[in-house]
């Protein structure tokens, strides 16, 4: 336990590692843990950066579909609107249509009953004229009684 | 020595003894054989170290204290260099861990800009610590394995640099050196010299000021001095008497050694750390003190 040389060597040593230290170690050290810590800093501003920007989208996404379904809201009653009216011109053309064919139906039945009286008429004529003739056992000159069957083909 | 007994005298002595390497002058006796001329040699005993006075060096203290300088150096360039890569992990965490304790240590206690400071706390925390974890090694263990390697079961090897006053002296009296160095360079030799001489007693008078002088001299010669000191021999102090206990506990049976080799290994991590801490923040302290211009 006596004080010799190894004093001086523990100094030199000790200088040594304090140069080292100073020259290698502490100025690295220090540098690429600032660094690091402002990386960071930085990650974590960019990480709330991130999160605010994701609650605006999130909000402007809802309003959108907000918009939408109003929109969708709004086209659904103008289609019913629409369909409904489509429905009540449908139904007003198939009205007037089917007024149209009755006429048109009870036109051609009056012609056809027109016709049929007609037809009656003359045929009622003839039987007439063939009536008489029996009776009257000659030929009745037709254009001289023309007169007298039309109009009984009249009265009839 | 004819007879190889080891004594409990023997043991502990054996223990305490570092390996020194000197130069023993021509016509020494050694067992039995008269040295010719001057030789450089490992002494084998006490008698022998005595006589190689201050030029010899304790070789197994500068060792390993150069050795854990160079770990300490090596793994923490190792981490500086790939330190900006990424998220830190496992020792590289632990390296962090201790340059930020220490940088904040440096930053409560000194006050003044020098680029010197925080790197020489660094150095001297991690290097003094390192040496004092040696003295957690079992201790036998090195010296054994020293003695079966070098074939000589006389081999002297003391493994915890710090139990050794050469290695505590040797960093405080740098320390003290940069003291010197800095109270001079800041405050100048006439303010080093009125700070050594016009405190703690002070007067307006001028000649009752000159006689204060020689007291003043005294008193703030004497805190100086005490620095290094001090600083020295509270961190030998805390290790050798560490050291002597765990020896004294190596003589016990080998069953019984671990009921109080166990609490006194687990308690002695704290005054290890806790050392390293205090001589670090002593520097700093001190540094500070050195780099204050107004007392």
């Amino acid at each position: 336990m006596n004080i010799n040389a190894t004093l001086i060597g523990q100094s030199i040593a000790f200088i040594m590692f304090i140069w080292f230290t100073m020259k290698f170690v502490w100025p690295l050290l220090l540098k690429g843990m600032e660094e690091r810590q402002a990386r960071i800093a930085d990650g974590l501003a960019a990480a709330e950066q991130g999160q605010k920007d994701f609650a605006d989208a999130q909000e402007k996404s809802t309003i959108e579909i907000n918009k939408g379904k109003e929109q969708a809201a709004t086209i659904i009653s103008q289609a019913q609107k629409r369909g409904d009216e489509i429905v009540e011109e449908a139904r007003d053309l198939a009205k007037k249509e089917s007024e149209r064919i009755k006429e048109s139906a009870v036109s051609e039945i009056e012609q056809e009953k027109e016709k049929a009286r007609q037809d009656l008429r003359n045929q009622v004529a003839t039987l007439a004229i063939t009536g008489a003739e029996q009776i009257l056992m000659r030929e009745v000159d037709q254009n001289a009684h023309n007169e007298v069957l039309t109009k009984i083909s009249k009265e009839l | 020595m004819a007879v190889d007994t080891i004594t409990s005298k023997s043991y502990i002595t054996h223990h305490l003894q570092n390996l020194v390497y000197g130069k023993l002058p021509a016509g020494f006796d050694r067992d039995g054989q008269i040295l010719e001329e001057a030789t450089w040699t490992f002494a084998h005993s006490p008698e022998e170290v005595l006589e190689m006075g201050f030029w010899s060096f304790n070789v197994d203290s500068l060792g390993w204290s150069f050795f854990l300088g160079a770990i300490f150096s090596y793994f923490f360039y190792r981490v500086a260099r790939n330190v900006s890569k990424g998220a830190p992990s496992g020792f590289s965490n632990l390296v962090e861990m201790i340059v930020e304790f220490v940088d904040n240590s440096v930053k409560d206690i000194f006050h003044s800009e020098n680029k010197l400071i925080a790197p020489m706390a660094l150095t001297v925390f991690v290097w003094v610590f390192l040496m004092n974890t040696m003295d957690l090694v079992p201790v036998d263990w090195l010296p054994v394995l020293a003695q079966k390697l070098a074939g000589d079961p006389h081999f002297y090897f003391k493994v915890v640099p710090t139990t050794d006053p050469n290695i505590t002296f040797g960093l405080s009296l740098t320390v003290f050196a940069m003291i010197l160095y800095y109270s001079i360079k800041m405050k100048g030799v006439g303010g080093f010299l009125s700070e050594l001489t016009l405190h703690p007693f002070s007067s307006k008078n001028t000649v009752v000021q000159i006689l204060f002088i020689p007291a003043n001299f005294l008193l703030e010669f004497v805190g100086l001095i005490a620095k290094p000191v001090s600083l020295a021999l509270r961190l030998f102090g805390n290790l050798y008497a560490g050291e002597m206990i765990f020896i004294l506990i190596a003589l016990l049976p080998f069953w019984i050694q671990w009921t109080l080799h166990l609490p006194w290994a687990i308690f002695h991590i704290l005054i290890v750390l806790l050392q390293a801490f205090i001589f670090m923040i002593l520097v700093i302290v001190y540094m500070d003190m050195a780099h204050q211009k107004d007392h």
